[in-house]
C-alpha cells in the first residue's frame, strides 16, 4: 500500500489481492528461468482489473500465483489478508474453493457430466449441503440464461453456453474473486460481446473481476489495466471506459 | 473427514461410468488370474489330502522294522552277528512296554498255493498278530472280521484276505465261509479287506496278500522267526523313545548295543510322514505362487488401465484441484475404482472356481489310477482367506501408484495449455 502508483477503484472497502516483491522462478534442472521478476500489486474489492501483455510476458504465471494455483518463489501474497505462503496442498485447495472462481479460455467443463453437475461440483467440494447446493445451481444457471439447459452436457452446447455455465461455475461458492483467462478466445465475435455483457454485469454487481486479455474490447470495459511485459509491470492505469470511478494516473 | 469420504464417494459415482468395455475387460483379467491361483491352490490341497489319505493307509504311527545284524561288537561279542526274533519276542515286549498300542510280529511266506475248487494262485501269506488288523487298517468288508486274540491262542486255521487276492481266487464269489487251501491245509475265510488306497508298503501292497494268526502260520509253515517286527504308538511324538525303549528291551535280551541301529532297520512312518508334509508344502506354496504371479498380472492390467485413465482424466484432475478438490479427494475415486475391478473380478473368479472344483468332485475316483493318486481339487478356508489377501493388495496396489500419478497432476501446467 505503500506503492501508490495508482488508485483505481472508488470506495476502500478492503484489499483482495495484495502482491509485494513477488518473484517466480522455473528450475527445470539446468535452466532456471525466471518469468516474474518482482510484482507490486494491489486489487481491491469490486475492481475490474484487466491484465494484458504479449505472450511470455509472465501474466499467466501471475495468473496461476493469483489464483493459488502455484506459490510464489519470492515475494508475500495476501489473498483477502490470508498469507498464502507456507499453505499446504490442500489448504490452497480450499482457498481456491472459498475464494477464487476460474474462468478458463477453452472453459474446461468436465465433459461427461451435465451442466447441472458441473456447477454443482465446487459446492461439493465446499461441502455445501445437497438442499442448498441443488437450488443454488439452478438459480445460478437460471442468471446465465441456461435455466433450460441444466441435463445437457457440455458438448450438446454452443461455445458462448459452455462459457456461461463455466462462469456459473465460478461464481457458485461466492468467490471473493473471479479470474478469468483469455475468456472470450475461443469465442465468435457475437458470443464473445455476449460474455464481455455478463463480466460488465458482474462488475456492476460488485463482483471483483481480473480478466487476462489479448482482446482490446474486453481490455476497454475494464477499470483498470495491468499492462505486463517481461515478467514486470510496465503499466497500471484506469481502463479507457472506467465506469463511475474517479480513476487517477499514478 | 465424513464430509472427505462422502465427496470421494460422489466423485466415485460420477466418473465410474465411463468406459464400460474397458471395466469388463479389466474385471475379466482379474477373474482369470483369481481363478488360476483358486484352482491351483485347491488341486495343491487336493494332493495334499488324498497323499494324507493315502499315506495313513498303511497305519498310522506305526514303525516297521526289519531284523538284520550287528555292526558294533557287544560284550566281547564281534560285530555282524546275526540277531533273530521269535515269535515269544513279540509278548517279551508287549509285557514290558504296555504303553504301545500295537505290537506286531510277522512271519512271510512268500508265494504260497492257495486254492479253491479248481483255481490255484500263487501268493504272499503273512502270519501276523492279532492286532495287526487294526494297526495295519485291515478292515473287513460287510459280512467278515479281522482275527482276534482267541483266533491266535487256538491256533485256528483262519484266513483274512486282501481284496485283490480274494478277487484272484474267488472271482466274483463271496469269499466268506468258504474253505480256501493253503498249501494244502484248509482255512476258512473269515474276512476281506475293504478296498483302500495305498501309498506305502512294504512286501507287497495290502491289497493282494493273506493273512493268518502267526502261531497258526508257524505250524503251518514249521519255523517261528520273525521277518518283521511292527509297533505303533499313540502319539506320533511317542515314537522315538518308544524305539529306543524297544532296542533297550531287545538288545539285553539277545546281546546287542541297544544304539546299534543296523540290527533293526527301521521304517519310521512318524519320521517320513514329517517329510511328506514338507514337500506337500512346498507344492502348494509352488503352486501358490504361480497363481499369485497370474493375478499379479491380473493386477498389473488393473494398474495400466488406471493410469492410462489418469492420463486421460488429467485435464479433468486439473480443473476439478481449480475448483478446489483437495488431495484425497482426486486420488480416493481412483483408488476405489480400481478396487472396485479387483473387488468385482475376484468374486467371479471364486464363484467360478468354486464351480469348477465342485463339478471336478463329480468326476468319479475309484479305479482311476491318476485320480487316486492326485486326488480332488478342494477349497478351504484358508485358500480363501489367502487368495482374498492377495486380491486386497493387488487392488490396493494397483489403484494406489495411479492415483498418486494423479495426485501428482500440476493444475496449473495442465489447465494453461489447449
Amino acid at each position: 500500500m505503500a506503492n501508490g502508483r495508482k488508485n483505481g477503484s472508488a470506495p476502500f472497502d478492503g484489499t483482495i489481492i495484495d502482491m509485494q516483491g513477488i518473484r517466480k522462478v522455473y528450475d527445470t534442472g539446468k535452466v532456471k528461468v525466471e518469468a516474474l521478476k518482482g510484482i507490486d500489486v494491489q486489487i481491491h474489492r469490486g475492481e475490474f482489473v484487466a491484465v494484458v501483455g504479449p505472450s511470455g510476458s509472465g501474466k499467466s504465471t501471475l495468473m496461476n500465483l493469483v489464483g493459488c494455483l502455484d506459490t510464489p518463489t519470492d515475494g508475500v501474497y495476501r489473498l483477502a489478508g490470508e498469507d498464502v505462503q507456507g499453505l499446504s496442498r490442500d489448504q490452497l485447495a480450499d482457498v481456491r474453493n472459498r475464494r477464487v472462481g476460474f474462468v478458463f479460455q477453452n472453459f474446461n467443463l468436465l465433459p461427461h457430466i451435465s451442466a447441472f453437475e458441473n456447477v454443482e461440483m465446487p459446492m461439493i467440494f465446499g461441502a455445501v449441503p445437497q438442499r442448498e447446493r441443488r437450488a443454488r445451481t439452478t438459480e445460478l444457471l437460471e442468471r446465465v440464461g441456461l435455466g433450460d439447459r441444466l441435463d445437457h452436457k457440455p458438448t450438446e452446447l454452443s461455445g458462448g453456453q459452455m462459457q456461461r455455465v463455466a462462469i456459473a461455475r465460478a461464481l457458485a461458492m461466492e468467490p471473493d474473486i473471479l479470474l478469468a483467462d483469455e475468456p472470450t478466445g475461443n469465442l465468435d465475435t457475437t458470443s464473445g460481446s455476449d460474455i464481455m455483457a455478463v463480466f460488465s454485469e458482474l462488475s456492476r454487481q460488485g463482483r471483483t473481476l481480473i480478466i487476462i486479455t489479448h482482446d482490446p474490447a474486453l481490455a476497454r470495459r475494464a477499470s483498470r489495466v495491468v499492462h505486463v511485459q517481461d515478467g514486470r509491470i510496465l503499466s497500471d492505469e484506469a481502463g479507457a471506459e472506467a465506469p463511475d470511478t474517479t480513476a487517477s494516473h499514478g | 473427514m465424513r464430509d472427505s469420504l462422502r465427496i470421494v464417494l460422489q466423485m466415485f459415482v460420477r466418473s465410474a461410468q465411463i468406459q464400460k468395455k474397458r471395466a469388463y475387460l479389466t474385471i475379466a483379467a482379474i477373474a482369470w488370474g483369481t481363478v488360476a491361483i483358486l484352482l491351483l491352490l485347491a488341486f495343491g490341497e487336493g494332493l495334499k489330502l488324498q497323499l494324507d489319505k493315502n499315506r495313513r493307509a498303511m497305519g498310522e504311527n506305526i514303525a516297521v522294522m526289519w531284523i538284520s545284524q550287528t555292526s558294533k561288537p557287544w560284550k566281547g561279542l564281534p560285530p555282524g552277528r546275526r540277531i533273530r526274533l521269535r515269535i515269544e519276542d513279540v509278548g517279551y515286549v508287549r509285557d514290558r512296554m504296555p504303553e504301545l498300542s500295537a505290537v506286531i510280529g510277522e512271519i512271510v511266506s512268500y508265494r504260497t498255493a492257495l486254492a479253491y475248487g479248481k483255481k490255484t494262485v500263487n501268493g504272499r501269506v503273512n502270519g501276523v498278530s492279532w492286532e495287526y488288523g487294526e494297526a495295519r487298517k485291515h478292515y473287513p468288508q460287510a459280512g467278515g472280521r479281522f482275527f482276534n486274540s482267541i483266533d491266535q491262542a487256538e491256533q485256528r486255521r483262519v484266513v483274512f484276505l486282501g481284496d485283490e487276492m480274494a478277487r484272484d481266487v474267488f472271482g466274483q464269489e463271496d469269499p466268506i465261509g468258504k474253505t480256501l487251501l493253503i498249501n494244502n491245509s484248509p482255512y476258512t475265510v473269515i474276512g476281506v479287506m475293504q478296498y483302500k488306497r495305498q501309498m506305502g508298503a512294504y512286501g507287497g501292497p495290502d491289497a493282494n496278500h493273506a493273512v493268518i494268526p502267526i502261531t497258526t502260520a508257524r505250524a503251518q509253515f514249521g519255523r517261528d522267526r520273525l521277518n518283521n517286527l511292527v509297533i505303533q504308538v499313540e502319539q506320533p511324538e511317542r515314537m522315538k523313545p518308544a524305539l529306543r525303549r524297544l532296542n533297550e528291551i531287545l538288545g539285553a535280551r539277545h546281546g546287542y548295543d541297544p544304539t546299534d541301529e543296523r540290527v533293526l532297520p527301521t521304517w519310521d512312518t512318524v519320521e517320513s510322514t514329517k517329510i511328506m508334509r514338507n514337500m506337500t508344502f512346498g507344492i502348494q506354496l509352488f503352486l501358490g505362487i504361480i497363481g499369485a504371479l497370474t493375478l499379479l498380472i491380473g493386477g498389473v492390467g488393473v494398474a495400466n488401465i488406471m493410469y492410462a485413465v489418469v492420463k486421460e482424466r488429467t485435464r479433468e484432475i486439473g480443473v476439478k484441484m481449480a475448483l478446489g478438490a483437495r488431495r484425497n479427494w482426486i486420488v480416493g475415486p481412483f483408488l476405489l475404482e480400481a478396487m472396485t475391478y479387483t473387488l468385482v473380478g475376484g468374486s467371479l473368479g471364486i464363484v467360478f472356481a468354486t464351480l469348477l472344483v465342485t463339478a471336478a468332485s463329480f468326476i468319479p475316483t475309484q479305479g482311476n489310477e491318476v485320480m487316486e493318486f492326485l486326488g480332488k481339487p478342494t477349497l478351504s478356508i484358508e485358500i480363501g482367506i489367502i487368495v482374498s489377501l492377495i486380491l486386497g493388495v493387488i487392488g490396493v496396489l494397483a489403484g494406489y501408484f495411479p492415483a498418486r500419478r494423479a495426485a501428482s497432476v500440476d493444475p496449473a501446467a495442465t489447465l494453461r495449455y489447449e
